[in-house]
């Protein structure tokens, strides 16, 4: 598939040339179900568009029931900073039911197949975006990284994910999971690419309240060549499995090859970082979904009065996860267990920031596992429990609201590939992609 | 002997141009779920974003209760389920309020004063209306995310006419700076009391009851009395611990009664958590310095008038009650009137005229004409009876003072000379009376005043009747 940046040089006849021919792609490549839509919005270079972000008279229904039949009336900013940069909307991906999973799995339109190998799972929850990309049926794609959802996938799938630092993209149009941590972000086939759509989709936003209301790029900056600190975490990678320690070694050799500087940091244990996200995105969550009522919009179920009204058209429209986390989260939010978990949640939070403050003042990117291993099967993760030990590398950086990138660095003896993120300082996307693209480059 | 314990929560919906997290306009009677989008409707992404507004009116009203304003302040989400709150939760400020630690003085009927303190005022977003019409319910959504600003009194009030008389002069003054234009009948100013007894010399406080949006000043007055009859009488019963419940009541005006609203099974957890979708609200030296510039408050005009104009401090607390009434007694005054006749004509005479729900804002004669018709007493062209005839008739017809003076022959007759022959003919006439009055009887005085008044169909200038009178008789 073109990259990004070579679609953008295109002229108008072989854009259309190239739109026919991805949407001949796509509908050959069903199987995948990558794709759960096809609208088109715009003109110009096509990216594909995860089901929760907003595209005027498009469907949006965060893969869930519960938003069957409904249209978007408005465009999501970053739509519309899409359409000004000369890019168009271009199909829906599939994806976990409202974000909430790592697996695609949880989708009402059903699973998502991982590109590589058909029996494993594309990761999660922007599988749609990540399967797309790499099994060469989008340019690139959008997707949201609440806890890993867009770093995750690509590592799963072998494609570039990159996930901004909170407040760098407008979130004004995304269907909200957690607000305090969802992240919109570019998959793609490249570094470059990624920072190209970062570029067009970051900014200023009035109508983000959370947004940093910042505007510089980082394209016209971009230096594979800069000589870097980088820090690694020789504990948190004892827990991955041998393959992904395997290639976490040879990815220091090749950074140390390069020039940069490396430095053994230790993190918070991990397990901190699981139980301060369930809890905080989970009490997100449950306020953000309680607008699914079936009152203005989506599917409403029949009954009698306005208490059956919710429960039924509630329990018919989402799936248990979703199910699962709204119970957390108003379980944690209760009177008398506010304190014991929601506030000890945000405590936690800001030690995880703290910590990450005093890493950075030491060096200028980490290395780190996106995962603890290749994609696994379907079904492999037979528990919830299992699923969420599975984001243990990725949401610490969204607690702590920092800007990472997923790269694929190696593949396993079976071909499937692993990849690793480099995480920066908040703000300091420039560093992050300067080194991803070098060592893209070095590999 | 039992006392009451009063606490007030009002729910001031401020007069913004805009909602408090979108653009929409704020607006009243306008065509059901025009005026929403996807902020106000919460459509899937849309986000909320502080109506700056909002912080100026609550720093207005932080000043006029002398109340600390907290230049960071936070909002929560509130969550429970209603058709009316599209979101299912609403935005407010638990945890730390804009307005805190204010208090109001008010003026009670024996002359007295008292300070009731203000314990909070605090932002948060209204809900939609739901119109129930037999067996569907509708909802609209055009009052959704107006701007409230909920003032939470101390328990300080001991009596229905404490607690008529704070809210009183709370409406008084968030009219006076204009936040809000706090009309009960439209839901602007919304009143939720709440109510305890105990017995005298008692330090603790007990079971609260809460009576919720009861719309006029005297409903709430009997609401309370009758909430605190139900009380006492329970008490006396020995069944206060079974009837008397914390628990929300609807006061029912035909009945005179309250009534239980929601069962107690049904006691809300509302999951109060920090709004993630909202930053801090952040009030700059600056913004607080020009917006705790507020225009005169009640108790300081009626100050002002006391020691201005001359006039008793009962007639300034009633002229400056509402902020139209002491604008247009202030517009009266401006004709260089006397402030004693002013403030006769203003509230006696004038709204003696007053039909139809006809207020001081709608009064078809103006300040200027009521200030007029008063000039023409004082510079003695008509009588003060002729000018009660001459307001009658502007109040029914929108014409010129002078004119209506000579239209309906009322102008009166300082001629001395006209009057002089008046009373000769009056006394030419009565000689007997006459030489009663001289041989002592000096009430007769009266019947020649009378007589001469009668002769001129009441255009003579009594004085000069009086004088002309005096000396023809002496």
């Amino acid at each position: 598939m073109i990259t990004l940046k070579e679609a953008l040089e295109l002229d108008s006849q072989a854009l259309q040339e190239l739109r026919n021919d991805l949407k001949k792609k796509i509908k050959a490549n069903k199987e995948l179900n990558a794709y759960v839509g096809l609208e088109e919005a715009g003109e110009g270079v096509p990216i594909a568009i995860k089901d929760n972000i907003q595209v005027k008279d498009w469907s949006v229904t965060c893969a869930s029931n519960i938003l069957q039949g409904y249209k978007a009336p408005y465009n999501a900013t970053v739509i519309e900073k899409m359409h000004q940069a000369g890019l168009g909307a271009y199909g829906r991906t599939n994806m976990d039911e409202f974000a909430m999973g790592s697996t695609t799995e949880s989708s009402c339109y059903g699973k998502t197949l991982n590109p590589c190998d058909y029996e494993r799972v594309p990761g999660g929850s922007s599988g749609g975006s990540a399967a797309a990309v790499a099994g060469g049926i989008a340019i690139a794609a959008l997707g949201s990284d609440t806890g890993g959802s867009i770093r995750q996938p690509a590592a799963y799938c072998g494609v570039v994910g990159m996930k901004p630092t909170y407040g760098r993209v407008s979130r004004y149009g995304l269907g909200a999971y957690a607000s305090s941590l969802d992240q919109i972000g570019p998959i793609t086939q490249n570094v470059e690419d990624a920072a190209i759509l970062y570029d067009i989709i970051s900014g200023s936003d009035p109508k983000d309240s959370t947004n940093a209301q910042r505007d510089d790029k980082v394209v016209p900056n971009l230096d594979p060549n800069r000589k870097l600190t980088i820090g690694i975490v020789p504990s948190y990678v004892e827990e991955a499995s041998e393959d992904v320690k395997k290639a976490y070694g040879k990815t220091v050799e090749v950074l140390k090859k390069m020039g940069h500087t490396i430095k053994e940091v230790s993190l918070l244990d991990a397990k901190y970082d699981i139980s301060a996200y369930y809890i905080t995105a989970t009490a997100e969550a449950t306020t953000n979904l309680a607008r699914y009522d079936g009152i203005r919009y989506g599917n409403r179920a029949p009954a009698q009065n306005i208490k059956e009204l919710y429960i039924n058209t509630r329990s018919e429209g989402f799936g248990d996860e979703v199910k699962r986390r709204i119970l957390l989260g108003n379980f944690v939010l209760s009177s008398g267990y506010y304190d014991a978990y929601y506030v000890k949640a945000q405590k936690v939070r800001h030690l995880i920031k703290e910590e990450y403050e005093k890493v950075f003042s030491e060096v200028d990117l980490i290395l780190s596992p996106v995962a603890p291993s290749v994609a696994p099967k379907f079904g492999e993760l037979a528990t919830p429990m299992q699923m969420y030990l599975s984001d243990m590398y990725t949401i610490s950086v969204n607690l702590a609201g920092l800007p990472a990138l997923s790269l694929p660095v190696a593949r396993n003896d079976e071909g499937l590939p692993i990849g690793l993120q480099l995480i920066a300082k908040p703000y300091d996307e420039q560093t992050l992609f300067d080194g991803a693209l070098g060592l893209e480059a070095a590999l | 002997m039992f006392e009451t314990i009063i606490g007030l929560e009002v729910h001031v919906q401020l007069n913004t141009k805009t909602k408090l997290f979108c653009s929409c306009p704020t607006s009243f009677n306008h065509r059901q779920n025009t005026n929403t989008c996807p902020t106000c409707l919460a459509l899937p992404g849309a986000l909320p974003v502080l109506n700056e507004e909002v912080l100026h009116k609550s720093i207005q009203f932080g000043t006029a209760i002398e109340a600390t304003i907290n230049q960071v302040s936070y909002f929560d989400r509130k969550s429970y389920f209603y058709p009316d709150s599209p979101s299912a939760y609403q935005i407010t400020q638990l945890y730390t309020p804009v307005v805190e630690h204010g208090k109001l003085r008010i003026d009670l009927e024996d002359g007295s004063h008292k300070i009731v303190r203000i314990n909070r005022a605090h932002i948060e977003a209204d809900a939609g209306k739901s119109i129930h019409d037999g067996e569907i319910s509708k909802v609209d959504l055009n009052r959704a995310g107006t701007p409230l600003l909920e003032i939470v009194s101390e328990p300080d009030m001991r009596n229905a006419e404490e607690a008529v008389q704070y809210l009183k002069k709370l409406h008084s003054i968030v009219r006076y700076i204009d936040i809000s234009d706090a009309n009960m009948q439209e839901g602007s100013f919304r009143v939720d009391v709440n109510v305890s007894i105990r017995p005298k010399g008692d330090e603790k406080l007990y079971t609260r009851v809460e009576i919720k949006n009861i719309n006029s000043f005297r409903f709430i007055q009997k609401a309370i009395e009758v909430e605190v009859s139900r009380q006492i009488e329970a008490w006396e019963d020995g069944t206060y611990d079974e009837e008397i419940i914390q628990e929300t009541r609807l006061y029912d005006a035909n009945r005179n009664e309250t009534r239980s609203m929601r069962g107690k099974e049904e006691a809300a957890d509302y999951r109060y958590f920090p709004e993630p979708d909202l930053k801090k609200a952040v009030i700059t030296n600056e913004m607080l310095k020009t917006y705790s510039q507020i225009p005169e408050l009640p108790d300081q005009k009626a100050k002002r008038f006391v020691e201005e104009f001359g006039i008793n401090e009962y007639n300034a607390s009633v002229i400056t009650s509402t902020k139209e009434t002491a604008k247009f007694f202030e517009d009266m005054m401006e004709e260089g009137i006397s402030a004693k006749n002013a403030v006769t004509w203003l509230t006696v005479e004038l709204p003696a005229r007053f039909s139809g729900g006809m207020d001081i804002t709608t009064s078809p004669v103006d300040a200027k004409k009521l200030a007029t018709l008063v000039k023409r007493i004082e510079d003695k062209t008509i009588s003060g009876k002729a000018a009660k005839e001459v307001l009658d008739y502007i109040m029914q017809n929108d014409e010129d003072i002078d004119t209506v003076i000579e239209k309906l022959g009322l102008k009166q007759v300082s001629d001395t000379g006209a009057i002089e022959a008046m009373v000769d003919e009056i006394l030419s006439k009565n000689q007997d009376k006459v030489e009663e009055y001289k041989n002592g009887k000096e009430k007769l005085f009266g019947f020649f005043v009378g007589q001469v008044m009668k002769a001129s169909k009441g255009s003579a200038n009594p004085q000069a009747v009086n004088e002309i009178l005096k000396q023809k008789l002496s």
